[in-house]
């Protein structure tokens, strides 16, 4: 800040002090508030421990379940260009900035008991997702699986082609190939994408409180736990927001490499 | 068994029209400068690029042919493939690097590692077969790369500017070791330069292309001796004698001695720019180091130069002027002194 053409107009200054503090005095209230004596056994509360096995069940299914089907989606977005690739494209993010409820009720539209996949699967195979775990699952899956399928497909553009040219002259087959030496190279950027999406999937109460419901011990996970209890217990909402946040502060200094120390 | 190319492939601005037989046991090297679809011609080869038009077989063995509808892909092609910058597998050592094209075609896991070890082993690397890529070195890295494209016992096999990467200090170490396995490797042996001292130490024949097109093919002999256009001239045009070294003087295999700038001993070859030799129609006085009288034996106009073919000992071709073509009196048959600084040859162990 010594060398004058470094300083900032003292207007931008200002603004920029607002915004920073606009993000950090709620941080700070809720750290004020806590409890830190009783966070402990604050989280231990049977309510409260239920939520967190909840969350971490379906928040690991859900980037397991992204994994699965948004690597294989990415790929095809780096490497195969598709009549109306751009728009399959955007309705695959459309998750990302589609507000939660109503993703919600766009999935109860789909899978609810009614609905013309719903009401197939109930008649067909017996399975309910609404009002239940896998609903849950459900939920967090669709609205974290465009956070995976963009970093990986990032990933996977920015590999040289000239590796799977290398793996195909060795004769191994297109599989082989993706298995071999796509998957491992893109490594990083895969593991980058599922930490982001478990982040997304964790924090997720939008579309689960619309689709599944908020039961205790079924599909009430911590954020929709830490909603309830603010008028009952606020003292453990307070020590599951201090979680929350913990984790996310986690999650940051994970993709710190990645992301913050580009420049 | 015949590699027969018949290419024809439109690729951006590139239009690639080449037609070239190569015998297994021959090593071919493709000359040109950059964009001129030398690698584009290995791809073909290669199968990493299809071609628009002709025939590419190993003997009756069809590989490509649009007008068939044959096309074999990479995968079951006899190929092995070396590419520029190695392209190694960042994520697996050099042992399972060339593990790689074995298991890929369906060897057992240990069989496979036990043939990456001994090709490891043959291109002296069997210490450092743990090691990831980024920690060899330039020239370690170039014979994981030789010893991959090899170990899946191709027919064929192509190499994209194998020593370009190399800085000189290890280049002509690892160029010699080249040549010895590719004396070693009995199959069709293609590889890509435009490095004309790799082409005249490591092939047997040399293919000129430019702008797609073969411009010239011959021995390096042929090709230096009577260049087609311009760019050839320069690109091989270089005098490059054959000696045995002991101290600064090397005895030329074809008669004469020429005094070289550093020490060296045994077999060497030495480079010569036809711009670093002097014509004079007298003795020359004077410092350099390089004396010898010869006989005009041809005279050539390449655009505003002019080279002179000199029969002596040795024999070089010159690269002068058209006024110093005036002024020497330069005629076939003409007697003429020759002198060149020893600083000017460029010497390497053979």
């Amino acid at each position: 800040m010594s060398r004058a053409g470094r300083r900032a107009p003292w207007l931008v200054a200002l603004l920029g002090l607002f915004g920073f503090a606009l993000v950090v005095l709620p941080l700070i209230g809720l750290l004020r508030e806590a409890s830190w004596g009783n966070l402990w056994n604050d989280l231990g509360t049977p309510q409260a421990w239920a939520a967190i096995k909840l969350s971490l069940i379906c928040s690991l299914w859900a980037t397991a379940l992204a994994m699965v089907l948004g690597v294989p989606l990415a790929w095809v977005f780096a490497r195969i260009d598709f009549p109306g690739r751009s728009f399959v494209w955007a309705l695959t993010v459309l998750p990302m900035v589609l507000p939660p409820v109503v993703a919600g009720v766009a999935l109860l539209d789909a899978f609810g008991r009614s609905s013309f996949v719903g009401a197939r699967l109930h008649s067909w195979f017996d399975v309910q997702l609404t009002f239940s775990t896998a609903g849950v699952v459900l939920a967090e899956t669709f609205v974290a699986m465009p956070f995976l399928v963009i970093t990986v497909e990032a990933a996977f553009r920015s590999l040289d082609r000239r590796y799977e040219d290398a793996a195909v002259t060795l004769g191994a087959s297109r599989w082989t190939v993706f298995r071999r030496v796509i998957l491992p190279m893109a490594g990083p950027g895969i593991a980058a994408g599922a930490v982001l999406a478990w982040a997304r999937a964790l924090g997720e109460f939008g579309a689960t409180i619309t689709f599944a419901g908020n039961i205790k011990g079924r599909t009430q996970t911590t954020p929709l736990a830490v909603y309830l209890l603010l008028e009952s217990q606020p003292e453990v909402a307070t020590a599951l927001s201090v979680l929350l946040l913990a984790v996310s502060v986690t999650v940051l200094a994970v993709l710190r490499r990645r992301w913050l120390v580009r420049s | 068994m015949t590699l027969r190319v018949r290419v024809d492939l439109r690729l951006g601005s590139l239009h690639l029209d080449v037609d070239l037989d190569v015998e297994p046991g021959e090593t071919v090297a493709i000359l040109g400068p950059n964009g001129a679809g030398k690698t584009t011609l290995l791809r073909c080869i290669g199968g990493l690029a299809p071609i628009d038009a002709g025939r590419l077989a190993l003997d009756d063995d069809v590989w490509d042919e649009p007008g068939a509808g044959i096309f074999v892909p990479p995968e079951r092609r006899s190929v092995g493939f070396g590419f520029q910058d190695y392209v190694l597998f960042p994520h697996l050592s050099a042992r399972e690097n060339v593990a790689f094209g074995p298991r890929s075609r369906g060897v057992a896991k240990r069989e496979a590692r036990h043939r990456a070890e001994e090709w490891l082993g043959r291109v002296g690397l069997g210490d450092v077969a743990g090691a990831k890529p980024e920690a060899l070195s330039g020239g370690q890295a170039q014979r994981v790369a030789l010893a991959r494209a090899l170990a899946t016992d191709p027919q064929v096999l192509l190499l994209d500017e194998p020593l370009a990467a190399l800085d000189a200090s290890t280049r002509g170490e690892v160029r010699r070791d080249l040549r010895a396995h590719l004396a070693a490797f009995p199959g069709v042996r293609i590889l890509v330069t435009h490095d004309p001292i790799d082409a005249a130490t490591l092939a047997d024949r040399l293919v000129i292309v430019e702008d797609g097109r073969i411009v010239q093919t011959g021995t390096l002999a042929e090709v230096t001796g009577r260049p087609r256009s311009r760019y050839v001239a320069e690109l091989v045009g270089v005098n490059l004698v054959q000696g045995v070294a002991s101290g600064n003087d090397v005895a030329l295999d074809g008669g004469g001695v020429l005094v070289v700038p550093s020490e060296e001993r045994g077999a060497v070859f030495a480079v010569i720019r036809p711009q670093a030799v002097a014509l004079h129609r007298t003795r020359p006085a004077g410092s350099p180091r390089n004396v010898w009288s010869g006989r005009v034996a041809s005279v050539e106009l390449l655009g505003d130069r002019v080279r002179v073919r000199v029969d002596g000992s040795p024999a070089l071709v010159a690269e002068v002027t058209p006024a110093a073509l005036h002024e020497l009196a330069l005629v076939e048959g003409a007697e003429i002194w020759v002198s060149l600084k020893a600083t000017e040859v460029n010497v390497f162990a053979g």
